[in-house]
């Protein structure tokens, strides 16, 4: 090697002292531990039992609860219950399991029962390809249950993101008292970087607001403007009660419409109302974009480097990446649309993303590629490169 | 500054232990302060099976975590040298097993090849650290990665049990990768 090479190996700049090689599985568990969990229930699943694997030996060290149960279903289960007696709860799973625990889920969305849950996304349908990537449960995220339940679903695409959207996950968990869904790609759950972690004295943490009424006055779903009502714990001297079924504000079951007009009214809200809030987006060299590119997880990763390959070659594009993708970032892609001639959808799936562009696309001129692959790979940045050559 | 991006793909069978020396490799680059991926690709199985690891290296953000043509290519099995070589760069640097590895469909300009398998054994007493006798000898001729960052990474990764064993297979590479460079 000659000296000239040897300078230009030095690092622009040396990490910072306290870089960390993290694989994203970690990065979520120490996420998760930073938000202040202290229940995981669940059963482990490739590419997701890292996730398990670090809680079991980290969550006795804090006072935290780890239980392995039978199956996922049980898990899911588990963790209802750890959160309404107080517990910041969770569980990891993949694809196979995330479809068992949707009865679950819903339930914990229809209860209104704070807790997150974690999908380390493998291909599918059924069993699938175990340790192999795909983006095949984004609409199973949003619709895997019955009925109109709400859905918040946050997407890293880094090391360092997957530790902070859990830390998020929990904190919207526990703002808006529902189950919160963590999508991440298996390429992602398994890949190490070199990562800076935030001193958790810094981090934002949410905690779920507790009754302020004498028991006997109090309501488990009492109407509140902005925010739900607070959450009293079991053993707290409290009492209320608990169903999937549709339910009044002490939580009994009822029939009667008005009161299941204020549940489901309730449930929409938390969403619709709060839209700036769950909705994060980012944005990437979209100045002047004539082209974009909207990509999430490991595509938005492979967009980057094809969209700086692009406009190295003088194309204008851009991408355009959804952090949290339920709600879908409407706003911001009904923008996107309106600023751009095309828009390139590339994902690990038949096209369950650009659906939604789809949804959204007023004028039937613009033009919406959907690049897909469901072959256990990843799409390449040349493959995302080609396409854009291809339009400009 | 100008921009660089190193790419390795350590590739062989499940049980070969290339995944761990991936990591080691990604954890050395990491202590070196680079910007470093480490991902993986393996089957169900715990042992066999192909099996991969990329790691990237750069001194700038890198977005696409996998090596897609490779500076430095370790192939342990005649299957992954054939599915990988055609990637390899042409000033790329080949490094083989060759008990394992006895056809080349491809000419390579740089090319390591050695009975890895058979001296770790001669000299260590076990094939098993033979994928820290690659990675060092692999690591020491890429120079991107100093002697004692590897070392440190090898602890750190590592349970103490097993050091000792390993930091001699390390030594082992490092001198195997001296007498490459004479070969050359």
């Amino acid at each position: 090697m000659t000296k000239k090479e040897e300078k230009m190996n030095v690092p622009t700049e040396k990490n910072e002292p306290h870089t960390q090689l993290l694989q994203g599985n970690e990065a979520v568990a120490l996420g998760a531990l930073a938000a202040g969990v202290n229940f995981f229930g669940g059963y482990p699943i490739t590419p997701s039992t890292e996730v398990a694997e670090y809680l079991s030996e980290e969550l006795p060290k804090v006072g935290g609860k780890y239980i392995m149960l039978e199956d996922e279903i049980a898990g899911m289960c588990s963790v209802i219950g750890a959160s309404l007696a107080g517990a910041k709860a969770m569980t990891a799973t993949s694809g196979p399991g995330f479809s068992l625990m949707q009865e679950a889920i819903g339930y914990a969305k229809q209860a209104e029962v704070p807790c997150v849950v974690v999908n380390v996304m493998r291909s599918g349908p059924s069993t699938g390809l175990p340790t192999k990537p795909s983006q095949g449960d984004i609409q199973q995220a949003r619709w895997g249950s019955h009925g109109d339940a709400p859905a918040i679903v946050l997407y890293p695409h880094t090391v360092r993101e997957a530790f902070d959207l859990t830390v998020r996950a929990f904190n919207l968990s526990e703002k808006y008292r529902t189950c919160v869904t963590l999508l991440l790609d298996e390429v992602l759950g398994h890949m190490r970087e070199a990562v800076v972690l935030p001193d958790p004295s810094t981090l934002r943490i949410i905690n779920r607001l507790k009754p302020s009424v004498p028991p006997e006055w109090y309501k488990h779903y009492e109407e509140n403007q902005k925010y739900p009502t607070p959450l009293a714990s079991y053993g707290e001297g409290y009492r209320f009660h608990v169903t999937g079924l549709a339910h009044d504000s002490l939580g009994f079951p009822t029939n009667k419409s008005s009161e299941v007009a204020v549940m489901m009214n309730r449930l929409k809200k938390k969403i619709i109302h709060n839209i700036r809030d769950l909705v994060q987006i980012e944005t990437f060299k979209m100045d002047n974009a004539k082209i974009a590119v909207f990509a999430a997880g490991i595509c938005a990763r492979s967009a980057k480097s094809a969209v700086n390959q692009a406009r190295f070659d003088g194309i204008p594009v851009g991408l355009l990446r959804p952090l949290t993708i339920w709600p879908f970032p409407d706003d911001a892609a009904k923008k996107m649309l309106r600023d751009v001639d095309v828009v390139i959808v590339p994902e690990l799936n038949e096209g369950q993303m650009c659906r939604e562009i789809e949804r959204l696309k007023m004028d039937p001129k613009s033009k919406l590629i959907s690049l897909t692959k469901v072959d256990g790979e990843i799409i390449t940045p040349a493959e995302i490169l080609r396409v854009i050559r291809e339009v400009n | 500054m100008n921009r660089f991006r190193k790419e390795f793909r350590l590739s062989g069978s499940g049980g070969q232990g290339l995944i761990v020396a991936g990591i080691i490799l990604a954890k050395a680059a990491s202590n070196e302060g680079y910007k470093v991926t480490q991902t993986q690709s393996f089957g169900p199985e715990a042992r066999g099976g192909s099996s991969r690891t990329d790691v990237v290296i750069s001194n700038n953000e890198i977005y696409f975590p996998e090596a897609q043509s490779f500076d430095y290519l370790i192939a342990l099995t005649q299957e992954a040298c054939d599915k990988y070589l055609f990637d390899l760069k042409e000033d790329g640097l080949l490094l083989i097993d060759s008990n394992y590895v006895k056809n080349l469909s491809m000419t390579v300009n740089n090319i390591v090849e050695v009975d890895f398998s058979d001296i770790t054994i001669e000299k260590l007493g076990t094939a098993l650290p033979m994928n820290i006798v690659t990675l060092s000898c692999i690591v020491k001729l890429s120079n991107l990665i100093s002697e004692k960052a590897l070392e440190r990474a090898i602890k750190e990764i590592m349970k103490p049990s097993i050091h000792e064993i390993n930091i001699k297979a390390m030594k082992l590479g490092f001198e195997l990768s001296e007498q490459a460079k004479m070969m050359q």
